[in-house]
């Protein structure tokens, strides 16, 4: 057992762990953190693109030492079907401004660095410590947390969980329920290392300007997902995930679709020559407001993955995660300073708080969205089939003439997805989309 | 008891790689670790301590970035790290590393207690001539044990040491007089994993750092490059084999299918197995 008591024990050193330690910490508290993996990182996948607004509010000069890889001037959007894409694609020079607006990361070396500040900022980082279960007084309140170290508990007047979506100590100690395979992606994720010169000249960029592709189709075989290609100064990250249940209905196997997805014709040519050198998978909560558990009870709050925190549609997850850290630390701490206990009702100002950010206003405005994608999957197939199959029509110059042309496209949308098909999805995206 | 153990921090073997053209070291990204032999000397030391008390103190000789290790050794439960480090140790070699450690043991003794039992590992697994124990044993002029399986018997007031020591073919029984230089054999302990407060400790505790001025070496024609006569000429990837590395697509192939694949592929640059194995199916 610690002898001393805390302010607040931290569970897990991701974004939502480190941004709430930090945030603590630089108020005075004292702050216990705990991580089960070897280093801050070692356990944690990303894409991974860094939205700087989030990590600006909790460390505003972080470019000066933050391992940053590119910073993103060009997003694609792709529909893809087996052997096409139709892109959407913004590239701009405003990009490339003093202070960027998206980076691409590596997670591995940006959560390592992150909790370089953590601790520089006092909080006491203990790793290979895996916190197994919360522990409570006669009251049910949680009064600290009991680790698998041996004489191992750890005792704080609040613990904030940022273990990430499969959070285990929450589950068993019925904060919240098991995750259900309908609201959770299963996503995996190769790097690929070239030099930096061909990557530039794949994707046209130049210094440390940085291009990110999104895509769906085909590519995810009729199922629920997305896939991406991220550059980074001397790999590309290349992944791709789709809902859970889906695979278990499909039987299809995340790395057979990433390996498909690698060999598409649009793909295979940006990832020529180069090398892989490490895989990972993870979990990525998906389920958005509807899904949200309780965020926080009688001497515990949750905050990033853990309490469903990612906006799905966006790929917004890192910045939902520092974003709910950091408002959980400022809660603890407005707390603190006003010597109250942190209850129940006192902690209700942590969601109060939230509800006024973009976190909360985001993940309600797309609560429908996670059913809705769940439910009509002709957005995934038979949508990017027609988008192809229209755009090569009226792009091939063979004797048709564009009226017939129109015609065409036209019949086979209509037969693809009738036209009531067609006027009932549009009315269903527009009302989820709301 | 007061019991020093020396460790040194190396990159992890299992992922060094050498550059194809250049061939040299490929550290960058490599992660460091405890030399695993010294773990095993470590854990001996804190066996000791526990069972006769006093204080177990990690020493490595490194650049700045060996704390990482040290803090480690801390979490499993030694009581004080001490880090070495001057750009004058850069390019030791064995002599050198043994020279510069002898002189902080010393200043170790005269700081913190003389300590009758010094441990280093069997060898590292980056250099591996497992010359610095040896050279540390003699310039202090500590009884050496090498190869050392198992501590029998000790007894601090007697001041005698007895140790099983693998030779080949057979065990050796040694005893001496204490104080000595142990260096401990692999696979005859398991490093404990420490617990809470270990880590805690260890989190908040402060490395001791001695330049080689703050260990009162003064000598420093002895350290680094300039006290190395050992020179490494060259560092050479060995040959590939002939032999390349082939792919079976797993994709849509279901088991059986596969094994095929794969026997075609070992066949198709193995003729000669298949005619053996085809003669040996045919004798049955
Ligand atoms: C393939 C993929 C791509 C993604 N791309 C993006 C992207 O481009 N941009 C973006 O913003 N987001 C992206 N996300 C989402 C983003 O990674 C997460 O939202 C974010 O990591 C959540 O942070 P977190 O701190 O809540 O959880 P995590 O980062 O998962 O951290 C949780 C930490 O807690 C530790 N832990 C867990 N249980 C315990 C325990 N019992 N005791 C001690 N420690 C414990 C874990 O080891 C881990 O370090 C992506 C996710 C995936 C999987
Ligand atoms: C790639 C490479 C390049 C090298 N280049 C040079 C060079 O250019 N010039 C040169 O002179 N030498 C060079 N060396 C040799 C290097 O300096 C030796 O590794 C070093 O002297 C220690 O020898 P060793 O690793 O064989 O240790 P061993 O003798 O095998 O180690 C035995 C035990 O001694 C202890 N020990 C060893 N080193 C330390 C330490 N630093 N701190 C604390 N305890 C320790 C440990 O307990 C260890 O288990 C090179 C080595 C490598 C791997």
């Amino acid at each position: 057992m610690i002898e001393e008591k805390f302010d607040a024990i931290v569970v897990g050193a991701g974004p939502s762990g480190n941004a709430a330690a930090y945030t603590m910490a630089k108020e005075g508290l004292k702050v216990l953190q705990l991580e089960r993996g070897e280093y801050p990182g070692s356990k944690n996948v990303q894409g991974a693109i860094l939205y700087a607004d989030a990590l600006e509010k909790i460390i505003p000069d972080f470019r000066e030492d933050a391992p940053l890889e590119r910073h993103v001037i060009e997003q694609r959007l792709w529909t893809m079907d087996d052997t096409s894409y139709v892109g959407m694609h913004y590239r701009s020079d405003d990009f490339n401004e003093e202070r960027p607006n998206r980076y691409t990361i590596i997670r591995a070396q940006f959560d390592k660095w992150f909790s370089g500040k953590v601790r520089e900022a006092g909080v006491v980082l203990l790793c290979e410590t895996t916190v197994t279960e919360l522990l409570r007084d006669t009251q049910g309140r949680v009064i600290g947390v009991r680790t698998d170290r041996e004489g191992g508990t750890a005792f704080a007047d609040v613990v904030i969980l940022g273990e990430g979506v499969n959070g285990l100590v929450g589950q068993r100690s019925g904060l919240r329920p098991e995750l259900k395979p309908e609201t959770v992606a299963l996503a995996v994720k190769e790097m690929h290392f070239l030099p930096r010169e061909v990557i530039e000249s794949r994707f046209n960029l130049k210094g440390n300007e940085g291009a990110v592709i999104e895509a769906m189709g085909t590519i995810t075989d009729g199922m629920t997902g997305t896939g991406f290609i991220y550059t980074n100064q001397e790999s590309i990250s290349i992944g791709i995930g789709c809902i859970v249940s889906d695979f278990a209905e499909s039987g299809r196997t995340p790395y057979g679709l990433l390996e498909a997805f690698k060999r598409h014709p649009s793909v295979r040519p940006l990832l020529e020559g180069s090398e892989c050198k490490e895989y990972a998978a993870h979990l990525i909560p998906e389920g958005g407001y509807n899904a949200m558990p309780e965020l926080f009870g009688d001497g515990w709050i949750v905050v990033g993955d853990a309490g469903q925190f990612v906006n799905a549609v966006h790929r917004e997850g890192s910045n939902l995660a520092m974003t709910t850290g950091r408002v959980a630390g400022e809660t603890v701490v407005w707390l603190k300073r006003r010597r109250e206990v942190a209850s129940k009702a006192n902690l209700a100002e942590y969601q109060r708080r939230l509800e006024a950010t973009f976190v909360m206003k985001d993940l309600k405005k797309y609560r429908r969205i996670p059913d809705f994608l769940h439910r009509n999957k002709q957005f995934f197939g038979v949508y990017p089939k027609l988008l192809s199959a229209a755009a090569q029509t009226w792009f091939r110059v063979d004797g048709v003439d564009k009226r017939a042309k129109e015609k065409q496209i036209f019949q086979s949308f209509r037969e693809g997805r009738t036209l009531p098909g067609l006027i009932g999805d549009a009315l269903k995206l527009a009302r989820s989309w709301r | 008891m007061h019991i020093v153990v020396c460790m040194k921090q190396v990159p992890d073997s299992a992922q060094i790689r050498v550059h194809p053209v250049t061939n040299t070291i490929m550290r960058q990204g490599v992660p460091t670790i405890i030399n695993p032999y010294d773990l095993f000397a470590l854990e001996e030391a804190l066996r000791l301590r526990d069972r006769l008390g006093g204080e177990v103190t990690v020493l490595t000789m490194g650049p700045p970035m060996a704390e990482d290790s040290l803090r480690k050794a801390l979490t499993f439960g030694a009581d004080r790290a001490v880090l070495l480090t001057d750009r004058a140790f850069a390019g030791s070699d064995t002599l050198a590393t043994s020279f510069a450690l002898a002189a902080a043991l010393d200043k170790v003794g005269r700081e913190f207690g003389v300590p009758p039992i010094v441990f280093t590992g069997k060898q590292t697994i980056d250099g591996d001539t497992a010359q610095v124990g040896p050279g540390i044993a003699k310039r202090l002029g500590l009884n050496q044990l090498t190869y050392v399986a198992r501590i029998a018997d000790l007894d601090p007031a007697a001041g005698t040491i007895t140790v099983e020591r693998r030779a080949e073919g057979g065990l050796q029984v040694l005893q001496t007089r204490l104080p000595v230089l142990i260096t401990m054999l692999e696979g005859v302990n398991e490093i404990r994993r420490g617990g809470l407060d270990d880590a805690y400790r260890a989190a908040r505790a402060q490395v001791v750092r001695w330049s080689a001025a703050d260990a009162g070496i003064t000598d420093l024609a002895s350290c680094g490059l300039k006290g190395s006569p050992t020179i490494v000429k060259k560092v050479f990837a060995p040959q590939g084999r002939a032999e390349q590395v082939r792919q079976v697509p797993t994709i849509d192939r279901s088991a059986d299918e596969l094994a095929a694949d794969v026997m075609a592929a070992i066949f198709q640059t193995q003729p000669a197995l298949e005619e053996d194995l085809l003669r040996f199916a045919a004798g049955q």
